[in-house]
């Protein structure tokens, strides 16, 4: 772990006159082979690192990074970096964490893939398995965007001018395939993937494949619905993506710009009360799971919302300031500086199996994919492009396009009748088969 | 840094790295030329800052600098490339050779690809670089920017203002055997605020830039108008009614709704797409894909805009695509491998977010000729309907041609008249068939302000957009009142 670096670098800083800063360094390496139409399509290498500074001078501060660490440019940025911070404003909220409440023991989460690499051939052999399995699965899969296998190994390191300076290294390796299904001159795309911190815990190519070519079949003979409010039932994959426009909504920036419909509601009911959100920094192997923070906090394992009741925000140590609370230890870091991050962010399953959620509609939406960004972050209003299957009789009928699903996600979450029990920790943020009472389908 | 500014591309890799143009020509040469069908190698140097002003003070001030180099091999349908970012000969080496082996997987179809030299263009030269400007101006703007924007009514809580001003210098060593570079300028101003009144809350953002100055925000009362738009925009939400659900009548305002193309036309006719088969648009070239009122055009060449390049990212200078003539299907934004196995001429359309990634077709600045009618009297053609003003982000689905964009200022219409603001909906409609119901284009063609990033496979680049006042006689408006 190339602590030493970020050790010098904060030394430098504090010679230029910073009265505190921290470093994050991250290196790391990628391939990735993709595949079309079972020939090679892209093939790419990298290797990169980058190295990002935060200093304050007094409660003022600034932030830099660089991808070049030659003694030069890493001179360069502390200085600019300091200088920087002297044109700034005092803020007094601004700093480091208190040292003592540092993390001391690194714990290992087991987020690094111990067996050895495998040839670029058999990297490109995995993703052409993956797509020939959706190619020959079903007739109706006639095209492809391609396959793509792909991996990434990184180490982290973070260190303050208090002395902390801890590390960790993770590895991901990804599988995604991206058929084209057609008939009678409609075509229709879909996808699946795979991810994991473990080679051997991604899916089979082949299972990843027909998977994919399944759910571009499905969306054959799509039809636009006449516009009608309806029970809607949000399958994982777009019910996680509910999940995240709610994470974002409790963090802390959002809160204290007052740019958050969560605002002044913490410990007031905001979901029905089958509604339970955690995120776990903690699960071992879990491609969210992390040590410690972007400021060197051991993470751990929040309760969002308990049954309904928003129980926290999450927050940094600067905006858990702003708004006189303490920090959930949920600082991420990037290039940009400091922001929230979740880990493992997961609406807790129900007792009802998808099936029968699907099975007690007689005349709804079943939603398999949204588009856009018409999310209000401040207001709730949510209004977003859907594709998904109709259900008629407790049965998915037919599928549909062109179609908007609308509602504020304040009246959605209340209106959340129904918790599959189906939840599966594919992705840093999952979801069960999510039901919601009523909303507003819109079509022709 | 103004010296760094003012360098030659050239010169910059060449004193700073040793990396000289024939240098680069060696690597292709030794490790690319004649055992592949295209090769380049692409120099980047990036230094990139960001002032934020939040709560009244300057909060957040930051600077990046990235640099890199990416070498690419292509041999028939293949690509092969490698980055690295320390940019030195060994690591250029081993990139070709890593970038090499895509090659020597297959055999190389023997098709070279057209070299497409030709003079750069200079669109953005200016008397002083955006990031060279002195920080206590744009700290003094931002300070005015939150005064001002506070003052236009007391139901504005807070005003969140940035200034980001960048540089990119690159160089591309093409295996036709030369070497073009590029400066590039970019900044961009923005202002959000949040309005309150009642326990309501709503936000308002507006912005502008380009490759220009940053004196072009003092300038014809810029930023005080970015203020003004951010400030009405939040205030005006706080009144807003549902927007209706289902298909209707829409009148699309000038300037940045020419989203709408990009989103419904725009990624469908990029040449990927179209060689793999993949859109919605594929084979349909020479075919009536709009109304005969409508001509849609990118256009990378416009002086000092947010999605203008003197030359692509593949080395290749911009053009003037005609992407639909009068209603018909004309061209395609292509890059040069697509090009290549398309047979056809590269557009200028080969762009790339930065040396971590290959290029891929892309627009630039894209938007609809003017046409005949008065703005106003469209409007007042409309018995019942939507007229849409701005827009959030839009996203399209290529292969069904099903595209999405979110209205965030829009009004009723009714008889005519425009009645009540509606709570920010969604647009959708089928990229294929939403433009032949084009029924009236105004005479009023704006460019957006300069605040457009578009994304296409994880690699975000500028754009720009326009559009004169249309209207569009059935899209579907994803409300909440049926």
């Amino acid at each position: 772990m190339n602590t030493d670096l970020l050790v010098s670098v904060l030394k430098r800083a504090s010679q230029r006159g910073a009265t505190a800063a921290d470093g994050y360094l991250v290196e790391e390496s990628r391939f990735s082979a993709s595949v079309r139409m079972r020939e090679i399509e892209n093939i790419n290498h990298s290797r990169e690192q980058r190295l990002s500074l935060r200093v304050f001078a007094g409660r003022a501060s600034a932030a830099a990074s660089t991808s070049d660490l030659s003694r030069e440019s890493l001179e360069r940025v502390v200085d600019e970096a300091t200088a920087l911070a002297k044109i700034t404003a005092e803020d007094p909220h601004a700093g480091l964490p208190d040292p003592a409440t540092l993390i001391t023991r690194v714990p290992d989460l087991d987020l690094e893939d111990a067996g050895g690499d495998l040839s670029p051939e058999e990297k490109i052999e995995i993703a052409r398995r993956a797509e020939a399995a959706a190619l020959e699965s079903d007739p109706r899969v006639t095209n492809s965007e391609g396959a793509e296998y792909s991996d990434r190994r990184a180490r982290y390191a973070y260190a303050t001018s208090h002395g902390f300076a801890h590390g960790y290294a993770t590895t991901s390796f990804g599988i995604s395939v991206s058929p084209i299904a057609s008939r009678n001159g409609e075509m229709q795309r879909d996808y699946w993937y795979s991810t994991a911190r473990k080679r051997d815990r991604l899916e089979d190519p082949e299972a990843v494949g027909r998977k994919a070519a399944a759910r571009a079949v499905r969306r054959l003979g799509a039809r636009k619905m006449k516009s009608v409010e309806v029970p809607v039932v949000f399958d994982p994959e777009t019910a996680a993506s509910l999940v995240r426009s709610i994470a974002g909504a409790a963090s802390g920036p959002s809160l204290y710009r007052r740019a958050s419909f969560f605002l002044d509601r913490l410990g007031t009911t905001i979901a029905a009360p089958t509604v339970t959100i955690v995120d776990d920094a903690l699960i071992p192997s879990a491609l969210g799971s992390r040590p410690f923070d972007g400021e060197g906090l051991a993470t751990g394992r929040t309760v969002l919302v308990r049954e309904g009741v928003l129980e926290s925000y999450l927050l940094d140590t600067y905006s858990a300031r702003k708004l006189g609370l303490a920090s959930t230890h949920h600082a991420g870091r990037d290039g940009a500086g400091v922001s929230v991050t979740t880990t493992n962010l997961m609406l807790l399953p129900g007792k009802t199996t998808p099936q029968e959620l699907i099975g007690s509609v007689k005349n709804g939406f079943y939603v398999t994919e949204l588009i856009g960004f018409g999310v209000n972050g401040v207001t709730g209003d949510y209004s977003r492009g859907a594709v998904g299957q109709w259900i008629e009789n407790g049965e998915l009928a037919y599928p549909v396009e062109e179609v908007t699903v609308a509602g504020n996600l304040l009246q959605m979450l209340s209106a959340i009748d129904g918790v599959g029990d189906d939840l599966v920790l594919r992705d840093r943020t999952v979801a069960p088969t999510l039901r919601i009472g009523r909303m507003v389908v819109a079509g022709t | 840094m103004t010296d760094l500014a003012r360098t030659r591309p050239e010169s910059f890799f060449s004193d700073r790295f040793s990396i000289t143009s024939d240098l680069m020509e060696r690597v292709l040469g030794g490790n690319l030329i004649g055992k592949v069908d295209d090769a380049d190698i692409y120099l980047e140097y990036r230094i990139n800052e960001e002032l934020v002003l939040e709560e009244g003070t300057v909060k957040k001030a930051s600077r990046h600098v990235s640099q890199g180099a990416g070498v690419r091999a292509q041999s028939a349908t293949r690509t092969g490339y490698a980055h690295t970012d320390e940019i030195s000969l060994k690591n250029l080496e081993e990139a070709a050779r890593q970038a090499r082996a895509i090659a020597d997987r297959s055999t190389v179809s023997g098709t070279l690809a057209l070299p497409s030299r030709g003079r750069p263009h200079d669109l953005y030269t200016l008397a002083e670089p955006p990031i060279a400007a002195d920080l206590a101006r744009k700290l003094d703007l931002l300070r005015r920017i939150d005064a001002e924007t506070r003052a236009t009514d007391p139901r504005i809580k807070q005003v969140i203002a940035s200034i980001t001003s960048e540089e990119v210098i690159m160089l591309i060593a093409t295996a036709s055997g030369w070497t073009v570079g590029d400066i590039r300028p970019l900044t961009r101003l923005n202002v959000t605020t949040i309005a309150e009144e009642g326990g309501k809350r709503e936000i308002g953002s507006y912005g502008g830039g380009g490759r220009v100055t940053f004196d072009f925000f003092l300038e014809e009362g810029r930023w005080r108008r970015f203020a003004a738009e951010a400030a009405r925009q939040a205030v005006l939400k706080l009144s807003a009614v549902d927007a209706p659900a289902g298909s209707m009548t829409v009148v699309f305002g000038p300037g940045w709704p020419g989203i709408l193309l990009h989103e419904a036309i725009g990624h469908g006719l990029e040449g990927d797409f179209n060689r793999k088969g993949t859109s919605a648009f594929a084979g349909r070239m020479g075919h009536k894909v709009a109304s005969e009122l409508v001509t849609v055009v990118d256009d990378g060449t416009i002086a000092n805009r947010r999605g203008s390049l003197n030359v692509d990212d593949e080395g290749t200078p911009t053009g003037r695509t005609v992407l639909i003539e009068n209603g018909i299907l004309t061209g395609y934004m292509q890059d040069r491998l697509n090009a290549r196995l398309m047979g056809m001429k590269p557009t200028g359309n080969g762009r790339r977010e930065s040396y971590a990634y290959p290029p891929m077709p892309r627009m630039t600045n894209t938007f609809m000729l003017a046409g005949q009618d008065d703005p106003e009297e469209i409007l007042k053609s409309v018995k019942h309907g939507l007229y849409a003003v701005t827009f959030g982000g839009g996203q399209v689905d290529i292969t069904n041609g099903k595209f999405v964009f979110s209205a965030s200022e829009a009004y009723l219409v009714e008889d005519g008249r425009i009645t009540a603001p509606v709570k920010g909906a969604t647009l959708i409609g089928n990229g294929p068939e939403a433009l032949t119901r084009v029924s009236r284009v105004g005479s009023d063609l704006k460019l957006d302000e300069g605040v457009g990033t578009c994304g296409k496979d994880g690699q975000s680049v500028p754009v720009g957009v326009g559009l004169p006042t249309i209207r569009i006689d059935g899209i579907t408006v994803g409300g909440t009142a049926v």
